[in-house]
């Protein structure tokens, strides 16, 4: 067992205080914005004074919430292509990146990661001045090209690790009795990577869900998301029901990082 | 299929992102020395209100400036989570995981929102501070670049948090046993044996950290609020608003320079370190 003098267990004692604050600071916020969304009161008093289901009804009532739900629809399925084409590219992309030992590979990876350092509000605006240069209005297919751009390094690293797992023996017997490609794909290889590919297209979704900075500059009053319509509910006046909305989002994540997790271990996976 | 003709499967990813990512960009590079959206014709003014007006200048550095103190404040906390991850039970460490991820996974508009509960008036701190009795009027914090800053370090801590625990899930606990009976210190052994695992971890953790914060649009906005500048918001308003797409190009690329700018020296920082 270390035996500890004086002055390590006071700098133990120092990280575990900074380990708690980071903690507290992690997950305080979740636990606040829950909590708040049921508050009786219109301001936005910490801890509320009483508790109703007021602003979820609010949120709810299909008149007055239409536009949420019209931006929500719209978010939600763009989030769901964006996953679909962004997971189709990359895992083909992550496939040819593990079997090769070319050069050429690892310049490649490097290119396709660029997307996650390059500040998002500049490709936002990049995207925009390249949509209307070619004269194309706003529309849920030119969202689901820039998400898809902004989520396809995530699906590609998590898919890349899966591959690079994979044993060529493997393929190479399958092609042995006479398998080709894609009855190899679809019958070994996909097996054997699908955690990773799952994963990066749970991560794909939930960036295209979240983003902001393509979304500011590539929708519209017809083609609204919702993290821009409950911002401009931030912005203009204190909407309570941006709370019961946070709320809905925040229970939706729980979920699908439980699923996901009990699926595909998806926690290790993205510090892995 | 032949290993020489495996790279055509990377095929449709790099067309989709020449097409839909380098032609943008290029495009923005160019609009940002014409005189106009149409490039009718070429001209650097866009560039001179830029860099050589002050009060631009200064949003750059408050710019930097945030994303550095986001930076080295997520690092103050995610560290010694880390490290407590490191020697925790596997219910712990499961717990501090789930935490890391969760705010991941809530939207960056929901965490800006939580902020402002907690940052306001009639808020989390100010009920706190003024029910110990420590102030009497509640602290102004919305619209404040330290509120901004205690509220980048949640939003952005999963970023620095993950690829830490990654790098130190490499390091082997007999390894810290080693240096314990071999008479080092905590300190020692933190400094000699971890910190060196951690760095690599570390280094691509404040780069995502440094990029993520310094272009947050809509928590710069609405926690920092208007007093405060900075380079997402000018670009986006000059964007938006104002309809000078040379200019908010011309600052799209600078906040893009300085981004990449901390990006590659922290990269050259941790090679360095790896070989010394």
């Amino acid at each position: 067992m270390h035996r500890f003098t004086g002055a390590d267990r006071a700098l133990a004692l120092l990280i575990l205080a900074l380990a708690g604050v980071g903690f507290l600071i992690l997950v305080g916020p979740v636990v606040v914005v829950l909590v708040t969304s049921f508050t009786s009161s219109r301001a936005l008093q910490f801890p509320p004074p009483g508790f109703t289901l007021q602003w979820y009804r609010d949120l709810f009532d299909a008149e007055r919430s239409a536009q949420i739900h019209v931006a929500a629809g719209n978010s939600l399925l763009v989030a769901v292509l964006t996953a679909v084409v962004a997971t189709s590219l990359s895992t083909a992309a992550a496939l040819a990146i593990a079997r090769s030992r070319a050069t050429w590979s690892k310049v490649a990876e490097g290119a396709f990661m660029a997307p996650l350092v390059l500040p998002g509000i500049a490709f936002g605006l990049a995207a925009l001045m390249f949509f209307s240069w070619l004269r194309q209005p706003p529309s849920l297919a030119l969202l689901v090209a820039g998400h898809a751009m902004i989520a396809a390094p995530f699906a590609l690293r998590t898919v890349g690790a899966s591959a690079a797992g994979l044993d060529p023996a493997l393929l190479e017997s399958s092609a042995a009795l006479g398998a080709g490609p894609w009855r190899t794909f679809r019958r070994v290889t996909l097996p054997l990577i699908m955690p990773g590919v799952a994963a990066g297209a749970f991560l794909a979704f939930v960036s295209s869900l979240d983003n902001v900075p393509v979304s500011l500059f590539l929708s519209s009053a017809q083609t609204d998301m919702l993290p821009i319509r409950l911002w401009g509910m931030m912005e203009t006046a204190l909407d309570v029901r941006v709370a019961a909305a946070s709320g809905v989002l925040v229970a939706l994540a729980f979920v699908l990082l439980l699923a996901m997790d009990r699926a595909v271990g998806l926690a290790r996976r993205m510090s892995g | 299929m032949a290993e020489g003709g495996i790279w055509r499967l990377a095929l449709p990813l790099a067309v989709a992102q020449m097409l839909f990512f380098a032609a943008p960009l290029l495009l923005l590079a160019a609009t940002s020395v014409a005189t106009d959206e149409n490039l009718r014709d070429w001209s650097l003014r866009a560039w001179r209100d830029t860099l050589g007006d002050g009060f631009h200048i200064e949003s750059v550095l408050n710019t930097l400036r945030l994303g550095a103190l986001t930076v080295l404040a997520t690092a103050l906390l995610a560290v010694p989570l880390a490290l407590v991850h490191l020697v925790a039970g596997p219910a712990l460490r499961r717990v501090i995981l789930i935490a890391a991820v969760l705010p991941l996974l809530t939207s960056v508009v929901v965490r800006t929102f939580a902020w402002i509960v907690i940052l306001g008036r009639e808020g989390v701190i100010n009920a706190t501070l003024i029910g110990m009795g420590v102030v009497t009027a509640p602290v102004p914090l919305l619209q404040t670049e330290h509120g901004l800053i205690i509220a980048l370090t949640q939003i952005e801590m999963p970023l620095m948090l993950l690829p830490l625990l990654a790098a130190l899930a490499r390091i082997d606990p007999a390894l810290l046993d080693a240096s314990a009976s071999l008479g080092g210190s905590l300190a020692r052994t933190l400094w000699k044996v971890v910190l060196p695992m951690a760095l690599p971890g570390l280094i691509a953790g404040a780069t995502l950290v440094f990029a993520s914060a310094s272009t947050a649009f809509i928590s710069q906005g609405v926690i920092g609020g208007g007093r405060l500048n900075y380079l997402p918001a000018l670009v986006w308003q000059n964007a938006m608003v104002v309809f000078d797409w040379p200019l908010a190009a011309a600052m799209a690329i600078t906040l893009m320079g300085s981004v990449l700018m901390v990006a590659g020296a922290l990269s050259l920082l941790g090679q360095r370190a790896s070989h010394a």
